[in-house]
């Protein structure tokens, strides 16, 4: 599903990925690995094709209506509510049967009650909790996490641990992570980035 | 069919915010009015109309301005830029939504701003009105590609009207034309000619600003 060789990004005279080599097979499930500024959000933005690599091959087989991407922001409107966000994505994504899907989203990440309350009223986990709706929404076939587990409390933890869960084997993830023993179990592929 | 889906998508997203978060039109209404009463004390009396009808560009041209430096904030607040960009809707549709909700709030301070300049200044015709409207797609479709350009800029309030105000330049001697000239007409010509070849340019070139 991906494959990578060589990949270097740079920004400037700055070096943010260098020479990374990837394969993530098709329901493949990595981890991104390194510590802070060794390139994870860069590598992930590189994959969602939101970023040119500088040098290198790559070959992400997924268009971008298969592909859904959490990043570190939520990517979603501050002044309009949950329900109004998923309802333009779902749009311009063309999800069939979007009022269900959204529906079964919002319940299943817990923002059913605050569905018609604007963003910019949530807190940091609910917001995130929203992201991952918006990321999963159109049922990608690969699936991009940036750092999934930051702002969300304990329910949220258990309930992000029973997605990945769920999506492992049937869909291909790369999921960057501080906390790479969490996702130890469901990894195939383990990416470490100096 | 679709295309035009999205795009009305996105052009009421664009309006529904701003009805919420009132960020542009106030700004824009009182910009545009406090310029006029500023300009009708500025001019000294017995100046004639055709001084009147430059300063209204003046004051369009800025006013628009305003406008497009709020027009990408929304997206740049929580990177939702990237998550339209990343849709597999096309591209384009973003900045033709983006231009037309734009435009909304520029016709709209207009509808308040004109009335006034006519009680100020001086009157407009058909064609000084026909002159305006068309002058206000051309700034809104050159207005909102060079917006995204500039939007993830840090110095985007100086940036913005370096790129824009030369881009202007033919807009407002069309829109001044419009409204002075005997030959009105020809000046609106020159109008729609530009307003189609950039908005043609800016809707085939938004692609490549908002991707690395």
């Amino acid at each position: 599903m991906i494959r990578a060789r060589d990949l270097e990004k740079r920004y400037g005279r700055r070096r943010v990925l260098v020479s990374v080599d990837i394969a993530v097979p098709a329901s493949g499930f990595a981890v991104v690995t390194g510590p802070n500024g060794s390139g994870k959000t860069t590598l992930l933005r590189v994959l969602a094709g939101l970023a040119a690599p500088t040098r290198g091959v790559l070959e992400v087989n997924a268009d971008r209506a298969q592909l859904g991407y959490l990043a570190h922001e939520p990517l979603v409107y501050r002044e309009l509510t949950a329900l109004e966000n998923l309802e333009l994505f779902g749009r311009l994504y063309r999800v069939s049967e979007r009022r269900e899907r959204i529906g079964m989203l919002l319940e299943r990440f817990g923002l059913w009650d605050a569905r018609n309350e604007r963003v910019s009223t949530y807190s940091r986990g609910m917001t995130q909790r929203l992201a991952l709706c918006r990321t999963l929404l159109h049922d990608p076939a690969l699936i991009l996490l940036d750092e999934p587990y930051s702002a969300l409390d304990q329910e949220g933890v258990e309930l992000l641990d029973r997605e990945l869960e769920a999506l492992a084997g049937s869909r291909t993830l790369v999921v960057a992570t501080h906390d790479p023993h969490r996702l130890a179990q469901l990894a195939t592929t383990t990416i470490a980035l100096a | 069919m679709t295309y035009l889906t999205d795009v009305a998508a996105l052009t009421r997203k664009d309006l529904r915010v701003e009805l919420r978060a009132r960020d542009t039109l106030p700004a824009m209404l009182l910009f545009v009015l406090s310029t006029l009463v500023v300009f009708h004390f500025a001019l000294p009396e017995g100046t004639g109309d055709d001084a009147a009808y430059g300063l209204l560009w003046v004051a369009i041209v800025f006013t628009a301005l305003l406008g497009l430096a709020r027009a990408w904030v929304p997206e740049h607040e929580h990177g939702v830029l990237d998550g339209l960009v990343l849709a597999p809707s096309d591209r384009s549709a973003i900045w033709l939504g983006k231009t037309l909700a734009t435009l909304a709030f520029l016709v709209a301070a207009q509808v308040v701003a004109l009335p006034a300049f006519v009680v100020f200044f001086a009157p407009l015709d058909l064609t000084a009105l026909a002159g305006v409207l068309l002058a206000d797609i051309g700034i809104c479709a050159v207005g909102s590609l060079m917006a995204a350009m500039a939007a993830s800029s840090r110095s985007r309030e100086v940036l913005l009207p370096l790129l824009v105000l030369p881009l202007a330049i033919p807009l407002i001697v069309g829109g001044v034309g419009a409204a002075i000239s005997p030959e009105g007409e020809r000046y609106l010509l020159l109008l729609a000619l530009y307003d189609g070849i950039f908005a043609v340019l800016s809707w085939a070139s938004f692609e490549y600003v908002v991707t690395e």
